[in-house]
């Protein structure tokens, strides 16, 4: 070892008098980290390669293993912890852009944690969800509110296209290639089933998902992987990715060594070569560009369908949000900079955007300020982690919530944050079909149906408490939130009163 | 301490209607009667009436119903409105001194027309133009507060027990043809008059029953529509609801009941008329954020009728009963029967069911 040498952050630990030397962690690991040493007859391990993805502590049948955070770093110092110090020496061993995936992990404030929920006593009642009808159907899009009428009288019913979800949480984007085939597999089944809908990401849609469209939002990114016009059609919504909140004002990068086989052909993109998207679309560099492409799309689609813009929470979403809504988006797709990536620079997804609470809030009451806020449905992603995070993100004004890291999480992924290695031992970020089969697309199915239909019931309950029955109540009901340890300014920006008030 | 506006109160109630389908006029006594045997259901922090048909002889006039802190608040707002308004007939609104009632503010009444000149400068039609200016001296001008703005109708509201306050106003000698009333059981005390209820709005009145869990998506939703949400009250919200949805949108009243009480989705779902369902999915979509949901009985007050809805999981009490010419409505049998005990065909309508009675055409 040497100057180079970086200090594992894991250490594992293998519990000899468990252990059966039956070699299982050895197979499990693509990282190599478990050895079998035929001169000792016992198993061994390399930490340097463990990312503590825990699948050998998973499949370990003795429970023999632990992953433990390695006690060897250097010494304590608020101002260069230990990992500020190895991404220095990565950095000096290589002259590269540190890469990381995965949401921001920094110990800045979750909103959500600090903001309440309301339940009914006394002066109304709660409703039972286990006794009364409970409505969690949501609607997104466009609801204009001037009504016509025909020659008769009569109202014309005809409502502008809307996508019709059974619960208003929908798969945020992760595109086939950086996520693998099974996943998509599972993720456009269990949107099936549940009524939602699961989105492509910039990768193009495989031929096989197609009969699930009316289920599926096409992404339409900067680089226009795999997008012609038999895709844009096959989706029940077009979502024209501007930004993802892990890297607002970057492209994306999938490596050459995930673009093989189908990924190559439904990308239309030759194998082996690295897929970049640009930063910007280059045919999008203001707002009015953004309209043509918004109305080039529904040309295409025969004005059928709802057009999705998804943008970054950065500084002046508010003003952003609001040229959106004026450019013929149907939809506005805000993503915080908890959001997750299959690969970002870390400085990016460390210190680029903001926080999606603040950011919906200000979105919505802009619109509403600016008398448009009908006129547009606001999805809120970026680290929704549960049915409370759900509902107090509907309460702040969003129509429904895009999760994607909990979808993951529902399939294995234990957050590693190592995807951009394309050696996810779970088998959903990466190409290898050695680890691809380790997902079965049915048992991910059902894994993923059972988190949203418990966070379904969740959300039911919340709402019964409050004595609201329908979610369309709840949205934009900022009465029913109160902060706890938020300043005057941070109870401004969400438009709610501190608890207590 | 905070008043009503500053602070959102939640209030129990008695509410009660009577109106002749004739038009035949009567008296405020019987609605003041039917409001006394429901006294249990206040607690003597509000009450107030609405009585329709009541100012024949300046039935072309807006009346406006003023509060008035002061003698001040009175000429800068009597100031306001001159530069607005032709004031046709103005005067101290009668009151009796009772015991029961005190702090009572200065209470006038103006009944008025609106300069042409400034309806066609300004392109609005006379009632969106009478509804700004009541909104704006409400949000704007200290110690004035505009109660009642409609033609040939007035409420008449104050802190104190229903009984009370008709008494007060001396309704026994007003003759309408409809009549709407309030009892307020508030959870803490308004501190003024204007957080009494009817709530109105030109010739829009409405008495509720009810804490609306659905309060802050209704506000933040009418709220884009120029209306401003002074007293932070269910009514408050709900008057401005309908009158979004009855002047601006020109839905009619059933309708209006499919939007703030929508019957569920699994129920549009089984209705096979196409176009009914349709209708309903439109209405339900387009003004989803107008739903009310948690408890509710709303009565409206308009010239020429009224409607009664409840919530639609039916969470207040609310009757509806008929003798002769008159329909009645209230919270309770009791309060209905003991100013007509022979009244006929009493039901109780469905949540979400709404119940609209019309005064025969040309009648009132």
């Amino acid at each position: 070892m040497s100057i180079e040498f970086i200090n594992p952050e894991f250490e594992v630990v293998r519990d000899m008098t468990r252990c059966t030397n039956c070699g299982l962690c050895e197979k499990q690991c693509a990282n190599g980290v478990h050895r079998f040493n035929s001169v000792t007859k016992k198993l061994e391990s390399d930490e340097t390669k463990c990312v503590n993805c825990q699948r050998c502590v998973a499949f370990c049948p003795t429970r023999a293993i632990k992953i433990v955070k390695n006690p060897c770093r250097i010494s304590d110092n608020s101002n260069w912890p230990n990992d500020t110090v190895n991404e220095i020496i990565k950095q000096a061993n290589s002259s590269g852009v540190l890469l990381s995936s995965m949401g921001n992990p920094k110990p800045n404030p979750v909103y959500w944690d600090k903001i309440l929920i309301n339940a009914s006593q006394v002066t109304n009642p709660s409703i039972d969800p286990l006794r009364e009808p409970m409505e969690t159907r949501v609607f997104l899009g466009s609801k204009s509110s001037s009504i016509k009428y025909d020659e008769n009288g009569n109202i014309i019913t005809k409502l502008n296209p809307l996508l019709e979800l059974s619960m208003p949480v929908m798969f945020s984007a992760m595109s086939y290639g950086s996520i693998s085939y099974n996943a998509h597999a599972a993720l456009a089944m269990a949107a099936t089933d549940i009524g939602t809908m699961y989105n492509t990401g910039e990768g193009g849609l495989h031929e096989d998902f197609y009969k699930y469209g009316s289920n599926t939002i096409v992404q339409v990114a900067s680089g226009r992987f795999g997008v012609h016009e038999a895709y844009l059609n096959a989706g029940a919504a077009i979502e024209i990715k501007m930004g993802q909140g892990a890297k607002p004002g970057i492209g994306g990068h999938l490596p050459g060594a995930k673009i093989v086989g189908d990924v190559s052909r439904t990308r239309m993109i030759p194998e082996g070569y690295d897929a970049i998207s640009p930063a910007p679309h280059h045919d999008i560099y203001s707002i009015e560009d953004l309209r043509q492409l918004v109305y080039s799309l529904k040309e295409a689609t025969d004005y059928k369908k709802p057009i999705i813009v998804k943008v970054a929470a950065v500084h002046n979403i508010a003003a952003i949000a609001s040229g959106i809504a004026r450019s013929g988006a149907d939809i506005i797709a805000i993503d915080g900079y908890r959001g997750g990536t299959g690969a970002a620079p870390t400085r990016i997804r460390d210190n680029v955007g903001i926080p999606v609470e603040l950011a919906l809030a200000a979105v919505d009451q802009r619109l509403r300020e600016e008398g448009i806020r009908n006129t547009v449905s606001l999805v809120a992603g970026g680290s929704i982690r549960n049915a409370s995070d759900v509902v107090k993100a509907v309460a702040l004004g969003a129509d429904a919530c895009y999760i994607a890291t909990s979808a993951l999480i529902a399939m294995g992924c234990h957050l590693c944050r190592s995807c951009q290695t394309g050696k996810c031992n779970w088998g959903i970020a990466t190409q290898r079909p050695e680890l691809t089969s380790r997902l079965d697309p049915q048992i991910g199915h059902t894994r993923l149906m059972n988190l949203l239909l418990s966070w379904n019931s969740e959300i039911k309950e919340m709402m019964g408490g409050m004595g609201i029955n329908s979610i369309e109540a709840l949205c934009g009901n900022r009465l029913m939130l109160r902060g706890i340890g938020l300043t005057e300014k941070e109870l401004q920006i969400l438009g709610i009163s501190h608890a207590g008030e | 301490m905070e008043l009503e506006g500053q602070v959102r109160i939640p209030s129990g109630c008695a509410i009660a209607a009577m109106i002749s389908r004739t038009g035949r006029k009567m008296t405020g006594e019987k609605i003041v009667k039917s409001m006394a045997n429901m006294h249990a259901r206040s607690n003597g922090l509000g009450g107030g009436f609405a009585g329709y048909g009541i100012y024949p002889e300046y039935k072309d006039f807006y009346a406006l119903h003023i509060f008035f802190d002061d003698r001040t608040a009175r000429k800068n707002c009597e100031a306001y409105l001159k530069e607005r308004f032709e004031i046709v007939h103005s005067e101290r609104i009668m009151t009796r001194t009772i015991p029961e009632i005190t702090d009572e503010p200065v209470i006038w009444r103006y009944f008025v027309s609106p300069f042409q000149s400034l309806l066609s400068s300004m392109q609005l039609d006379e009632n969106e133009f009478v509804a700004r200016v009541v909104m704006k001296i409400n949000s704007d001008m200290t110690g004035a507060y505009v109660f009642s703005s409609g033609k040939n109708m007035g409420t008449f509201k104050a802190v104190g027990y229903p009984e009370d306050v008709g008494v007060f106003y001396k309704l026994d000698e007003y003759e309408g043809y409809s009549w709407i009333a309030h009892g307020r059981y508030p959870t803490n005390t308004p501190g003024w008059w204007g957080g009494a209820h009817p709530f109105s709005l030109l010739d829009y009145s409405v008495v509720h029953n009810g804490e609306i869990s659905s309060y802050d998506a209704n506000r933040r939703y009418i709220e884009m529509f120029g209306y401003k949400c002074t007293l932070q009250t269910d009514t408050e919200v709900i008057t401005y609801i309908i009158d979004y949805l009855l002047r601006r949108q020109k839905l009619d009243l059933q309708n209006i009941a499919n939007i703030i009480a929508a019957p569920f989705w699994n129920t549009i779902d089984a209705i096979e008329d196409m176009e009914k369902r349709n209708l309903l999915k439109y209405l339900r979509t387009v003004y989803s954020s107008l739903l009310i949901t948690g408890p509710f009985s709303i009565i409206l007050g308009f010239n020429g009728g009224l409607m009664a809805l409840n919530d639609r999981l039916k969470l207040r009490s609310m009757v509806v009963g008929e003798k002769e010419d008159i329909s009645y409505i209230a919270s309770e049998e009791s309060a209905i029967r003991v100013i007509e005990p022979e009244v006929e065909n009493v039901w109780a309508p469905a949540g979400g069911e709404p119940v609209i009675i019309r005064v025969k055409e040309g009648a009132e």
